[in-house]
């Protein structure tokens, strides 16, 4: 009976992690169309050829080194050497194939590499229209498979030092994924410059609306729908207090968060709807209405409260919503003048601002509760949130893409020649598809012309 | 000889673990794959450059870019 129960049990999890990998694909689905939509008709060939390759590149390297770092750096380099559970999740591991004593591996090393799209694409929105593929790809790279898991090592995962020191906790990844991503893509645009035309002579900024409000649309919701794969993804669906053997007493099986504590699918279904509702209410007010703000709050009040939606009450989950949606609105537009940055899609606020807020919110609601089932670890509290979302933001976020796209520009490898920028993307990487176009256009009209009458 | 180290399933399952091709020869694996990963990042980042370059020439049409600036 209990070989039968095991069995269930781990292909249950076998599924339900396949589940969330196929829901989350969306995600990317969405941030396609969201990217396409935003830029212009020139561009749009490049924009999303430079998206969809996030997708194998980010794989592979996830993979060759991004699964291993997971596993191996949790105190790795401040506590302690490389963890033991890292040669078990080397690409020559084994474990990293068919095999049938392993059924989880190949499920949740998906269910990590599809976060890491995410991280890189958050990326990829703020610098369409003026960065080289070739340049993007290779941040991409290192978001995605070396700086987020990183952070999932040391502030994801149930052995994390930040976890176990700080009382570091972010369940739904406000910070891990979100402000890592924010912070990157801060510190890539700040080298990177605005898209031509995009500040006046005077500084003030210029709207540059997208070219297709409803791809626009769809993408977001589709955004939204990939996420509660995501949130699915960030649970294990079902264990044991034995199997955890943590400070759980009894035989009261689980849902946990990823740090192994106690939640269920139900709290987080609760949260996610009513913090969605709680950011697309506040984004609707502070913007006056405008539909893609509105659109964006939606998601950036999901990401404010993800850090403790395991834990808090579905209207708490609405009003911190609420309260990081004014937040990030305000800050978008005061960086924007400021610093004359310019974040295409608002990729820097609505993940970046909203993953900052909603860590520091997190420690203030979530103040004393357990960061973990195991003994000896910190409790939640403000300080070790607000040091963590400054390791998020901005030490593993914005430093490392600030320093790699600086040592881009210095090789003349960041950005797009300006001719090129104005004529657009699409005929210098993509001309064979804009030839062929005013080719078949020229021949259909030549016919028309040639053999159609008109009617009389 | 079965290159997966089985020739039939008359076997406990309790006592099968991997069972693709070629066990043994994974870092072998990983070379070949990390050099297809490094090659394409090669490959790419030279078409790309070269490809930009030829278009900036190309560019100096104004009417050209007119054309592509109206088209949004």
């Amino acid at each position: 009976m209990d070989g039968n129960l095991n069995a269930i049990t781990t292909v249950f999890t076998e599924f339900y992690y396949w589940v969330t990998v196929v829901f989350m694909f969306l995600i990317h689905v969405g941030f396609c169309m969201y990217e396409v939509g935003a830029s212009r008709r020139r561009n749009h060939m490049h924009t999303l050829m430079k998206n969809v390759m996030v997708i194998p590149l980010v794989t592979v390297t996830f993979f060759f080194f991004g699964w291993w770092i997971y596993w191996a750096f949790p105190m790795f380099p401040f506590f302690g050497g490389l963890d033991a559970a890292g040669n078990a999740n080397t690409p020559w591991s084994d474990t990293m194939g068919t095999n049938l004593s392993d059924r989880i591996t190949g499920v949740f090393w998906a269910a990590f590499l599809l976060f890491s799209w995410t991280a890189a694409s958050i990326v990829s929105g703020s610098v369409i229209e003026r960065i080289r593929s070739s340049a993007l790809w290779v941040h991409a790279v290192m978001i995605g498979s070396v700086w987020w898991i990183i952070d999932a090592a040391w502030g994801w995962h149930y052995g994390g030092w930040m976890v176990k020191y700080l009382g570091y906790h972010d369940a739904y990844a406000s910070g891990v994924i979100h402000a890592i991503a924010g912070g990157y893509a801060l510190g890539v645009i700040m080298v990177l410059g605005p898209r031509i035309g995009k500040f006046s002579k005077n500084g003030t900024p210029r709207d540059i609306p997208p070219h297709n409000p409803w791809m626009l649309t769809i993408g977001i919701f589709l955004i939204y729908t990939g996420f509660w794969g995501f949130y699915a993804a960030c649970n294990v669906p079902v264990i044991s207090p034995e199997v955890i053997g943590g400070q759980i007493t009894g035989t009261t099986w689980t849902a946990t968060n990823i740090y192994l504590a106690p939640t269920s699918l139900s709290a987080i279904t609760f949260n996610f709807l009513m913090s969605l509702s709680g950011g697309l209410m506040a984004a609707y007010v502070v913007s006056r209405g405008d539909a893609f703000w509105t659109f964006s709050g939606g998601l950036a009040g999901v990401i404010t409260a993800s850090a403790g939606n395991d834990l808090y009450h579905p209207i708490q989950a609405m009003l911190i919503a609420a309260v990081g949606v004014v937040i990030v609105y305000k800050m978008h537009y005061w960086v924007e003048r400021r610093f004359k940055l310019d974040d295409a899609v608002g990729a820097v606020a609505v993940h970046g601002y909203s993953g900052v807020v909603g860590l520091i919110i997190a420690g203030f609601m979530l103040w004393g509760a357990p960061s973990s089932p195991f003994e000896g670890y910190a409790a939640i509290n403000p300080l070790g949130q607000t040091i963590g979302a400054v390791i998020m933001f901005f030490v593993l976020g914005f430093l490392p893409g600030w320093g790699l796209a600086k040592i881009q520009a210095a090789a003349g490898v960041l950005r797009i020649p300006e001719e090129v920028e104005l004529q657009g993307l699409d005929y210098a990487e993509h001309h064979s598809y804009e030839d062929a176009k005013s080719e078949i256009i020229e021949a259909d009209k030549r016919y028309l012309a040639n053999n159609i009458k008109p009617a009389k | 000889m079965s290159t997966i180290g089985y020739e039939n399933w008359n076997v406990d399952l309790a006592d099968v673990g991997a069972i693709y091709p070629f066990q043994g020869s994974e870092v072998l694996m990983v070379i070949l794959g990390v050099a297809f990963w490094v090659g394409w990042h090669r490959i790419q980042f030279v078409r790309e450059g070269k490809h930009l370059e030829e278009a900036r020439k190309q560019a100096i049409d104004h009417d050209k870019i007119t054309q592509s600036v109206e088209r949004y």
